[in-house]
């Protein structure tokens, strides 16, 4: 009989190590299945290049795939850095998803209720807008929590289904756009310059939104690295009755961390409306929120590895659809890649974390 | 042809440079569902391997599945122009505003986008006029109806949704006055839980004929399990469920029209245009109505199809009032394709409101 016994110790060096362990493992079997879809497993290593590879280093699909990677990692790195943070309190905000949804309603609305004015303080006015939606949205759950002890995870969770119908409302009804044939979605924000979430350096993919991540990183690596609230944070979450006795309020720390989080994914929400999306619709959210949370996960709740995550997850996407493209593969297989990927980090976490130890009967 | 798109994929990938052969014409498809849904993307992609059936090596046709609107579809669809696609069909409404910005990038490329408006030089649109296969529909469902409450299921209420809950309402309404029309809005178009909870629901509160305006076979096999419901095939056959409860089908053929497509891009005859055919050209046909369905009942309703086929019936024929009482259409006068298009108001009789 094998059992399981927790490290007293855990490995600084594992820890780092059994991500890239479960990128490897996952390229393993992934190819292994694209090997047995294709019926020719020869062309099962051209599919896991196609996916890591080509789009970083292939002529042919770097120069437009790479600006694509930090499109879609931005706001899932945003988001994910916010998430962290209330992870490491040991507040679980799972309805970034929702908050992200609440930042680009915000955002949107002051650029759809100024239309066609023309102001340099309107994309300004948007994000801050925008932050203020995800915050109030993830404020809820927050306030609920100090006051009424509910469960965080289930309310920020069951606010997701809320904000998508609120979603779904405005966007056939308050935001519609007029000339729009009776079709749902409003106008589209890249035909209004002054909302237009452009790219900085043309075509380099580089948004205010993915400039905004990146400054989250950084900012969230001398939170935790410097500041006084980082190990505040850090330590209601590691050891909550020191904490409390050594005088953290939990109650302003499960504000902060919700309030944090649901901020940073309603930046998010905006940053997505106002550029790459560029319209409210019924089916705006993709998913980011919840992406995210594995992201964070992924990454070690620590800001870089954040960073690597969120670029590695935006790279299964979009080298995802070009494998799809090139060999007509299915688009559910890179779903199963994915979660793959995460599998396979939960599996060796286990042996970081624990020891196999035969019983002795 | 597909052992050669995945031969040119592994040429590539292990960077063996360009590609041996070449067809003279790439065509690329966006698709909202996975082909494998047996309704809407399912027939489009029939419509694709039409295509490469017809031209054999003349054309490589390539796609991309369950793409999200909004940023992912734009991606989609600047890659597939970037690998060499000199057509490329986006099917499904939320499309619209990535194709007419990626048309934008790729003057030289054609696009063709299902159930939208905005049209450009190198910009088309197309669709079929679906409500007149539901005109049949109703006619069936207010003939077989012991309850008098049809089931419908709406996936976003957009104007196409909505002419088809008016077209078949009117045609119900017709043979059976005490009709009565259940509607729920699941806001998807492929949800198959949703779909059959859906479909539930409306058996629950009565409902023994089930209609849906979305793409998987759920609300068929709710429909089964009920045992004494009806339904109908959305997009595609659905014959799975022959000969009950699918008693007939709503079929999208969007074969003819993407070879004729194909076909004016290699000849180089191309020009931007907006397609709306119904079932006298063919892109919308009417399944094999099932002996569930009474024989009077199936010899009228085909006689509607051909009337509608040939152009002696439109669906639309006044006088028909609006839901607030007030007149849309006079005796003998038709609807207006205009009018149609933008449809967003119930006629009168239905109940509930369109979501706003």
């Amino acid at each position: 009989m094998i059992q399981l016994e927790k490290r007293r110790n855990i490995s600084k060096f594992w820890t780092t190590l059994t991500p890239v362990i479960a990128v490897f493992l996952t390229m393993s079997f992934g190819g292994l299945m694209f090997g047995l879809l294709l019926g020719d497993f020869s062309s099962a290593f051209g599919a896991i290049k196609l996916i890591f590879w080509d789009p970083l280093f292939d002529e042919n699909f770097a120069p437009y795939a790479r600006p694509q990677l930090l499109v879609k990692a931005g706001p899932i790195i945003l988001i994910a850095i916010g998430l962290s943070i209330g992870f490491k309190a040991g507040i679980w905000n799972i309805g970034a998803e929702g908050q992200y949804i609440l930042g680009a309603i915000f955002g949107a609305s002051i650029a759809l209720s100024l239309y066609p004015q023309e102001s340099i303080l309107i994309f300004p006015a948007m994000i801050l807008a925008g932050a203020l939606g995800g915050f109030i949205w993830a404020l809820i759950p927050a306030l609920l929590k100090v006051y009424f002890k509910t469960n965080e995870i289930l309310v920020s969770l069951m606010l997701v289904y809320v904000a998508e119908n609120i979603l779904a409302s405005v966007s056939q009804g308050l935001l519609r756009n007029p000339e729009g044939m009776g079709l749902p979605g409003s106008r589209n924000l890249k035909d209004y310059p002054s909302a237009h979430n452009s790219e900085i350096i043309p075509n380099s993919g580089m948004h205010w939104g993915v400039l905004t991540a990146f400054l989250a990183v950084i900012l969230a690596y001398f939170l935790f690295l410097k500041h006084q609230k980082g190990y505040e944070i850090r330590l209601a979450g590691e050891a909550p009755k020191a904490a409390y006795f050594a005088g953290i309020n939990p109650s302003k720390t499960i504000i902060f961390c919700m309030g944090m989080s649901g901020l940073l994914a309603g930046m998010a929400g905006l940053f997505e409306v106002a550029g790459p999306a560029g319209q409210i619709t019924m089916s705006f959210n993709s998913g980011y929120g919840f992406t995210a949370i594995i992201v964070a996960f992924l990454g070690r709740l620590n800001p870089l590895g954040i960073l690597l995550a969120g670029l590695l997850m935006a790279l299964t996407y979009i080298g995802g659809e070009i494998a799809q493209l090139m060999l007509g593969l299915p688009g559910a297989s890179i779903q199963l890649l994915q979660g793959m990927l995460l599998f396979f980090l939960l599996a060796t976490d286990i042996f970081t974390n624990y020891r196999f130890k035969s019983r002795s009967s | 042809m597909k052992f050669k798109s995945v031969l040119s994929g592994v040429l590539l990938a292990f960077g063996f440079g360009t590609v041996a052969f070449a067809a003279d014409v790439k065509v690329g498809f966006v698709y909202v569902g996975p082909v494998g849904d047996y309704g809407w993307t399912y027939e489009h992609n029939e419509g694709r391997l039409a295509v490469e059936e017809h031209f054999g090596d003349r054309v490589e046709t390539i796609y991309q599945e369950s793409v999200a609107y909004g940023a992912d579809a734009e991606r989609v669809i600047n890659t597939m122009a970037m690998q060499g696609a000199d057509l490329i069909f986006t099917t499904s409404f939320g499309y619209m505003d990535p194709t007419i910005s990626a048309a934008k990038k790729f003057p030289n490329v054609k696009f063709e986008h299902a159930t939208g408006f905005k049209l450009a030089d190198n910009v088309s649109t197309y669709s079929g006029r679906f409500y007149e296969g539901r005109a049949i529909q109703g006619h069936i469902a207010g003939k077989m109806t012991k309850t008098n409450k049809i089931g419908y299921i709406g996936s976003y209420p957009i104007p196409e949704v909505v002419r088809g809950i008016n077209s078949a309402y009117l045609h119900a309404k017709k043979v059976n006055p005490d009709v009565e029309f259940n509607i729920i809005w699941i806001y998807t178009w492929f949800d198959p839980a949703k779909e059959a909870d859906a479909a539930k629901a409306l058996i629950d509160q009565g409902a023994d004929v089930i209609l849906q305006h979305t793409d998987s076979t759920a609300p068929q096999a709710a429909a089964q399990q009920a045992g004494n419901v009806i339904s109908f095939g959305q997009a595609s056959d659905m014959a799975d469920y022959k000969p009950f409860p699918r008693v007939s089908s709503i079929i999208d053929d969007w074969a003819p029209y993407y070879i004729a497509r194909t076909q004016a891009v290699l000849d180089g005859t191309w020009e931007s245009t907006a397609t709306w055919d119904g079932i006298g050209p063919g892109m919308v046909s009417i399944g094999e109505i099932t002996d569930a369905v009474p024989a009077d009942v199936k010899a009228e309703a085909l006689a509607m199809r051909d009337a509608i086929a040939n152009g002696t019936y439109h669906p639309f024929t006044g006088p028909i009032k609006k839901q607030d009482g007030s007149d849309w259409l006079a005796a003998g006068e038709t609807a207006d394709d205009g009018t149609l298009l933008g449809m967003k108001f119930y006629v009168e009789g239905l109940t509930g409101k369109v979501p706003e």
